[in-house]
């Protein structure tokens, strides 16, 4: 299978778009008509042909422009990336996952070549082909998790586990659902998800926890969480609030299905072998309210989950001034049907 | 009550109790105002936490710093502000060992800063203890341009250093000392939320 790699951009002018296949294997992440937080956690070793659960690291159509937005975002602020001195061998660690994941995924696009700590890469989309020594940083252009995440959709982070909790002590982060690395960085599993509603009393980041840290190598597991973002922008910071926030205030009942956009993440879990830390990849996916309402099953049941929404959870994810919009636009494509269970489009798929 | 109960909803945010003495081990003590009053407490609990200890005191308009300098500290140093005394706290968290107890006092935005300043100099964190005396007062980083505003006690307030309208987020990092303030007016621009003060 060969990919078609859009040139669009998530900034401006904003000509990010989904193909109808982008549209067919988007990672819908509700598997019935109501949410609610939960420790929704499974196994990431495999998942229907085509969809994001199929392989390690998804790269798809968007693939060669996001990489371009990291690169604008990072060098408008470099504090995106960072990682504490000790994380070094976990970046090594992350560097190895995802270039051997990527060649055993896409080996028409993607190579490595192995000769002992004598490594030779290839990122084809991307037209990197470089040399480098494994474990030593100097002679790579970057520290290896900055290098290998340009080369990766999505955000990272790198937990190092230590006194019964984990560490966000790297990452690389430019297209986060409103959290700050820079805040973060250094903070433990508990203290990074303080702002988080409702989920703390439910015992959800406990029970989250302990299974986090028990994570084997070998064997990943993955979550979806969801937010809604107006206009497909991947660099939603607090950083730049003060430039995105604006935005909100430009849905309008005409455009609000094109403008408005269903943000999923599919985070990942693995464990690294040689710094024992967890990579936590969170993979962003956009896609408007249109697009997602050609699959009915997914208009359906989107009005219904955005309806009954609890308010908490749509203060804390930002779009409580245009819920009613959206729900009303939602609603013609509700006719009150069943829906299926399970997340795929189709009907009689689970 | 002389020791402030704060709202247990942010996880993020550090728990402060009364400061326990660790007997004679090498000492670096910082208050402020009425944080004053919890060290002379300390020192009235154990004198001989002051054997090898060093005292930094921020007067905000207290008068403890007479009592404290007499106290029998290694060193005593005082100042109107904390940043007036930074640099003589950041050379003796330097000559710090592994055995060096750090204890603080007063404000919270003091003990954030000076536990920040501690972390920053590879102190551990199990060797700091930090008892809140005195008014609610917040230090707030600007998520926007990073920078440390003091003292800040309503909500919201103005960043000290580019100016923008913050709301205070409830989220405390203790690697900068700080909760995070976040543009208010983003959305609105010009739209500023009536001013309240901080509640605990
Ligand atoms: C080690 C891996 C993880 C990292 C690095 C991480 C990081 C984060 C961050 C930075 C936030 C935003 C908090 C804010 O508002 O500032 C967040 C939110 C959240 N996290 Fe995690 N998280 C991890 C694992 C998990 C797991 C396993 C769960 C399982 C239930 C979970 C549940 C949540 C929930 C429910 C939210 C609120 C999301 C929303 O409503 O949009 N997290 N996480």
């Amino acid at each position: 299978m060969t990919i078609r790699f859009n040139d669009e951009t998530f900034r401006d002018d904003y000509t990010h778009f989904n193909s109808p296949e982008a549209i067919q294997r988007f990672p819908f992440p509700f598997d019935r008509d109501d949410y609610m937080y939960s420790v929704n956690i499974e196994s990431h070793t495999s998942g229907p042909k085509g969809t994001p659960f199929d392989v390690a690291f998804d790269v798809d159509e968007h693939y060669v422009s996001e990489m371009r937005d990291l690169a604008i975002t990072l060098e408008q602020d470099p504090k995106r990336c960072q990682s504490l001195p000790h994380m070094e061998l976990a970046g090594w660690d992350l560097l190895e996952l995802i270039m051997t994941s990527k060649v055993a995924d896409y080996p028409d696009l993607f190579e490595l070549h192995r000769d002992g700590n004598a490594w030779r890469w290839v990122n084809k989309p991307l037209g990197i082909d470089d040399s480098f020594t494994f474990l030593d940083a100097s002679t790579l252009p970057y520290g290896p998790m900055e290098y290998i995440t340009r080369q990766a959709q999505g955000d990272f982070a790198v937990l190092d586990q230590r006194d019964g909790s984990l560490w966000m002590d790297a990452g690389m982060v430019t297209c986060q659902a409103d959290w700050s690395l820079d805040f973060n960085i250094g903070m433990n599993f508990t203290e990074w998800h303080a702002p988080v509603p409702k989920a703390h009393e439910m015992r959800i980041f406990e029970r989250a926890l302990k299974f986090l840290m028990n994570v084997q190598q070998g064997a990943p597991s993955r979550r979806l969480n969801w937010t809604m973002t107006v206009n497909p922008r991947l660099d939603t910071s607090p950083e730049n609030y003060h430039l995105w926030g604006p935005e909100k205030r430009t849905v309008t009942p005409e455009n609000v299905g094109q403008k408005q956009y269903l943000r999923v993440e599919l985070q990942t879990f693995w464990r690294l072998p040689r710094s024992n830390a967890l990579a936590f990849p969170i993979r962003c996916y956009l896609a408007n309210l249109q697009d997602l309402s050609s699959v009915p099953k997914w208009g359906r049941r989107l009005h219904r989950v955005i309806r009954d929404l609890p308010d908490e959870l749509a203060d804390y994810k930002g779009f409580t001034l245009n819920r009613p919009m959206i729900v009303e636009y939602l609603s013609q494509f509700d006719d009150g049907a069943e829906t299926s269970l399970g997340i795929y489009p189709a009907e009689d798929q689970s | 009550m002389t020791q402030t109960q704060f709202s247990p909803s942010i996880t993020s945010r550090p728990t402060y109790s009364q400061l326990q003495s660790h007997g004679g081990s090498p000492a670096i003590l910082v208050a402020d105002g009425s944080g004053g009053q919890a060290l002379l407490d300390l020192i009235a609990r154990d004198a001989s936490v002051l054997d090898r200890g060093q005292i930094f005191f921020v007067t905000a308009g207290t008068e403890f710093g007479a009592q404290l300098r007499e106290a029998g500290a290694k060193a005593y140093h005082q100042g109107l502000f904390f940043n007036e005394i930074l640099t003589q706290y950041q050379a003796a968290l330097a000559q710090a060992t592994m055995a060096t107890r750090i204890y603080l006092a007063g404000s919270e935005g003091l003990i954030g800063h000076a536990t920040a300043e501690a972390l920053a100099a590879g102190i551990d964190a199990g060797s700091i203890q930090g008892e809140h005396r005195g008014g609610i007062a917040r230090r707030m980083q600007c998520v926007h341009c990073k920078g440390m505003t003091d003292d800040v006690t309503t909500d919201p307030f103005t960043c000290s250093h580019c100016g923008l309208n913050l709301f205070v987020r409830d989220h405390f990092s203790r690697r900068l000392g700080a909760f995070q303030g976040v543009c208010v007016d983003a959305e609105t621009p010009g739209e500023v939320p009536e001013t309240q003060e901080i509640k605990l």
